[in-house]
């Protein structure tokens, strides 16, 4: 990959300089030429914008070859894999009209490129063409709309007799901290002017709910059950992004907003997929090259690479934004219970 | 000449045909003439449009590569890059205030002005706007905003930092960014007096459109160009009074401790007394003008577009009262779609069904204007001047982008690409680079209108979209692959996430795309300034058109036509237009017929 982008900056960088020479060529002054294209120009900038097309159809190509592995794994989460599904029928949809629409755009550019001999079609208007092409995207897009809302209804309505897991996330600048609601599955009230030494998240401690609420700062969910994140911020907009789950919802603060779905592979079995097989390979051998340059240097080495599932923020929120992220752990049912267990709750974290 | 236009002559210029002496000053500087406010625009867009280029580089250099020592990062940003590598709050510094320019210095007033400005009475038969005096203001008051914005750069604590959409609370606390102190100040007051600008210059484009035009200038024999900056004025006018009144919110919940925007803040270990606020009204008020403004942006370069298109393909636009219904429903259905930048605000669920129905409705005039161009093409004699380049270039950029549109405007796919690397390839193609050729087409096309004939060097104009044309895609096709890789935008880094390691290389291409593109840029910008001076003279309608303006004196004189004011007979695009018999073109051996030229015996008439 490194030596492929060598030859590339040396291949753009020889056209540029040729470009350059051409240039200094160029702005000198000619006499007896003028600023409008003629038959020559059209010629080759005809065949040019034939070259331009392919151009891009490389580059779509390269991309989808080179870089198709970057692209996010298989879904971890259940409403996942309907937008997974929804994503690809736009996607060939956006593929389909886009080759299509290209081509004839700068295949006429091409073709039609002017002579002084030839002489343009008058054709200003035609009813029929314009109704055909004003009813092909209604029909598109009204499908793509129903499909999409049925699903976007799908994914934001919680029904309440799913019994889902209550969790609170707390964005503040610049982490994450989450409340799991315990044995009443109902988290206790709070606000910010509640905050006061262990009392991070200013849970109302006088709130009889509260008293079984624990805070953690790695989110463990269980496999196959419904969550339901309340969502917080402390201080200024964030966003709980959940790339692997499809999932994302902004953290206001002075609102609770909330988001649900169901995990449906734990780390381990995402561990154990070909994809992240072959993409933690892929980064381990980055770092290791990298780890060389560095130990040259006498400077600290990079750690190897293992999957997690992970929480970033994903709305602008101050200067360490790129670097606020919790790790998330999806587990079996009982494992994950055996670590709740674990956890102490507030009432015994504030009486202390 | 009839009584009317004689009315009209008399009306607005009594003094025409023997003109005030003018000084320096109330010719170059305080002039109220709309052609040279239109280059007053163009040169202050140009000269904002190179620093928010040049920031992009900066900020590309440390995506590519974090940690490494840069010397140019020391020169530009001094402290804020000690040893050559770039502090983070400068990173999203530079982010804010890239989106900023381009979005309003560059592609507000540097297109729309300019434009507006240069061919509205020259299109539509006027010597000069409705008020000189209100024009004039409206470019000063862009000026003061443009000196203030740049102002703001040398701010002790930095200029605004929280994202080009200045969302509250962090654009409302100085104690979340270092950017939000004075460095926001001085943006909220730059961008207030850039709305009244706005507004002023708005105002103008529409009561010179209704009211200005010559004789036989029926609505429906407008330029579509016109038809573009009419509407889009319209447009601004609707939207841009919201922005002001967010940014007048924000200002008090900032400096007199109103509760708009905020509620329940713990920052700096201490709570803030603001109470009941939301930061969702912000975005509300915000993108009530946000999304608008990407047509206030596009809208004209669609029109400019149009125009050249038709010009150089020899042939008239096709489906013309087609392009101008989409422009009226791009228009009206602009301002109802603000709502899919809010999709996982926290907004109800129920509101984000109905912005994606109105979203993805806003796609179907834009087909039809894409393949109403891609038709235009068809069976034409293609002229291909750089300006036609441009013209077909923005076309494939707007499809290209326009395509994803159908991803971000559906509720439920944007959640997990929102705010991603996506959605900065999207908005890019589809508004950056789409109006950015406009502004290129437009400059193109009208120079010679500008500097009295004299014309660009078409070779360079090739060099300069070729390579942009291609480091363009280079740019922003890999970057949809990041975003769908799940990369969250306006991170300084990504190394704090070794699961994006393998991002590392994707992001040096789109770098070194950036530059030579940027550097391309300077080819425009050579060519530019050598033209201004030195450009060879063409003839008084280089590209054969048949509209207005190049009927009008090629020296620039206050009032636009020495004689009386053209009268019109057509509409602006019969070109090819064969005779009755089909011998011959209409005029015998001119593939064009200008609209002033009255309908000839063995014409057909076309309801035009």
């Amino acid at each position: 990959m490194t030596a492929f982008l060598v030859v590339l900056v040396i291949i753009l960088f020889g056209v540029a300089v040729m470009q350059m020479g051409k240039i200094f060529q160029m702005s000198r002054p000619q006499t007896n030429t003028s600023e409008i294209a003629n038959d020559k120009d059209n010629n080759t900038q005809g065949w040019l914008m034939l070259a331009m097309v392919l151009f891009i159809y490389a580059l779509s190509a390269y991309s989808f070859y080179a870089w198709w592995d970057v692209l996010l794994p298989q879904s971890a989460s259940e409403h996942g894999l309907q937008t997974d599904q929804l994503f690809l029928i736009s996607m060939i949809i956006i593929f389909v009209v886009g080759i299509i629409t290209q081509w004839l755009l700068h295949y006429f550019a091409f073709r039609y490129r002017g002579q002084k001999k030839n002489r343009a079609l008058f054709y200003a208007d035609n009813d029929r063409l314009e109704f055909i092409w004003t009813i092909i995207p209604v029909i598109v897009l009204a499908g793509l709309i129903i499909y999409g809302l049925f699903t976007w209804t799908d994914i934001m309505n919680v029904d309440a007799d799913e019994d889902p897991l209550v969790i609170e996330l707390y964005a503040y600048q610049f982490d994450w901290r989450a409340r799991y609601a315990g044995d009443d599955n109902t988290l206790g009230e709070a606000n910010v002017r509640l905050i006061e030494g262990v009392n991070q998240l200013g849970v109302d401690a006088s709130d009889p709910y509260a008293q079984d609420d624990k805070v953690v700062n790695e989110l463990h969910l269980p496999k196959g059950r419904k969550i339901l994140f309340k969502m917080r911020s402390q201080d200024v907009l964030h966003s709980a992004y959940m790339p692997h789950f499809r999932a994302q919802m902004n953290c206001v603060p002075g609102m609770i907003t909330q988001f649900a779905f169901t995990p449906n592979m734990t780390t381990e079995e995402m561990r154990g997929t070909d994809e992240i097989k072959e993409k933690v390979a892929k980064i381990n051998k980055i770092r290791t090259e990298n780890n060389v340059a560095l130990a040259a240097e006498g400077k600290e080495l990079l750690e190897m690479y293992e999957f997690d599932y992970l929480l970033l923020c994903n709305k602008i929120c101050g200067n360490s934004h790129y670097n606020m992220q919790m790790k998330i752990v999806v587990e079996e049912e009982d494992k994950f219970n055996e670590w709740l267990k674990e956890q102490p709750n507030l009432a015994t974290i504030l009486n202390q | 000449m009839s009584a009317h236009a004689e009315a009209h002559a008399v009306d607005h210029h009594d003094d025409h045909g023997h003109h005030h002496k003018e000084t320096f000053i109330t010719k170059y500087i305080f002039s109220q003439d709309h052609k040279m406010i239109s280059k007053q625009y163009l040169i202050t867009g140009l000269f904002m449009g190179i620093i928010g280029i040049a920031m992009s580089i900066l900020f590309r250099l440390q995506l590519a590569w974090p940690d490494e020592p840069f010397t140019v990062m020391e020169i530009f940003l001094g402290k804020w890059a000690e040893n050559g590598v770039m502090d983070p709050s400068v990173y999203l510094a530079l982010v804010t205030i890239h989106g900023t320019i381009m979005v309003f210095f560059v592609l507000t007033a540097g297109l729309s002005g300019t434009f507006s400005n240069l061919l509205i009475p020259l299109q539509i038969g006027a010597r000069d706007m409705a008020s000189g005096f209100l024009n004039m203001i409206s470019y000063w008051l862009f000026f003061l905003s443009s000196i203030i914005m740049v102002m703001s750069l040398f701010v002790e604590a930095g200029p605004a930092s929280a994202g080009w959409t200045v969302y509250p609370p962090l654009s409302a606390l100085p104690q979340a960014i270092p950017g939000s102190g004075m460095g926001m100040t001085l943006w909220l007051v730059s961008m207030a007096i850039f709305i009244a600008s706005s507004l002023l210059g708005s105002l103008n484009y529409i009561v010179t459109v209704l009211n200005l035009r010559t004789k036989g200038m029926s609505m429906t024999r407008l330029p579509l160009t016109i038809w573009a900056f009419f509407v889009t004025a319209i447009i601004g006018v609707v939207s841009f009074p919201v922005l002001l009144s967010a940014a007048l919110m924000l200002i008090m919940d900032r400096s007199f401790g109103t509760s708009f925007f905020l509620s329940d803040i713990y920052i700096a270990g201490e709570v803030l007394h603001n109470q009941g606020g939301s930061p969702v009204l912000y975005e509300h008020l915000f993108w009530f003008l946000g999304h608008p403004e990407v047509y206030i942006v596009l809208l004209p370069a669609l029109g400019i577009t149009s125009e050249v298109i038709a010009t150089n393909a020899r042939k008239p636009i096709f489906g013309y009262r087609a392009m101008v219904a989409s422009i009226l429903a791009i228009a009206f259905l602009s301002t109802i779609v603000w709502g899919h930048h809010m999709f996982i605000s926290g907004m109800n669920p129920f509101l984000g069904s109905v912005f994606t129905f109105t979203t993805l409705l806003i796609a179907i005039p834009s087909a039809v204007k894409a393949f109403n161009y891609i038709t235009t093409l068809w069976k034409g004699n293609l002229q291909m001047n750089p300006a036609m380049l441009f013209s077909i270039a923005l076309v494939s950029t707007f499809i290209t982008g326009g395509l994803t549109g159908i991803i971000l405007g559906d509720s439920a796919l944007d959640i997990n690409v929102h705010d991603t690397y996506f959605v900065v390839a999207h908005f890019h193609l589809v508004m950056g680079i789409s109006a950015l050729y406009g502004l290129f087409a437009g400059v193109y096309h009208w120079f010679p209108k500008m500097f009295q004939s004299r014309m660009m060097n078409k070779n360079l104009g090739y060099v300069h979209f070729w390579v942009t044309a291609v480091g363009a895609y280079g740019v922003f096709f890999p970057m949809h692959f990041i975003g769908m890789a799940g990369l969250p935008r306006r991170y300084y880094t990504n190394t704090a996430f070794p699961y994006f390691d393998d991002l590392a290389d994707v992001n040096v291409v789109i770098t070194i795309f950036a530059i030579i593109t940027a550097a391309a840029q300077l080819v425009f910008l050579y060519n530019f300034i050598h033209s201004m001076f030195h450009g060879k003279k063409g003839p008084k309608n280089p590209w054969k058109s048949n509209t207005l303006e190049w009927t009008a004196e090629i020296k620039h004189i206050h009032g636009n036509w020495d004689g009386p004011i053209p009268h019109v007979h057509r509409w602006a695009y019969d070109y090819s237009k064969m005779n009755k018999d089909e011998t011959d073109y209409v005029i015998p051996g001119q593939d064009f017929v200008p609209q002033h030229i009255p309908l000839q015996d063995d014409e057909e008439e076309m309801n035009h």
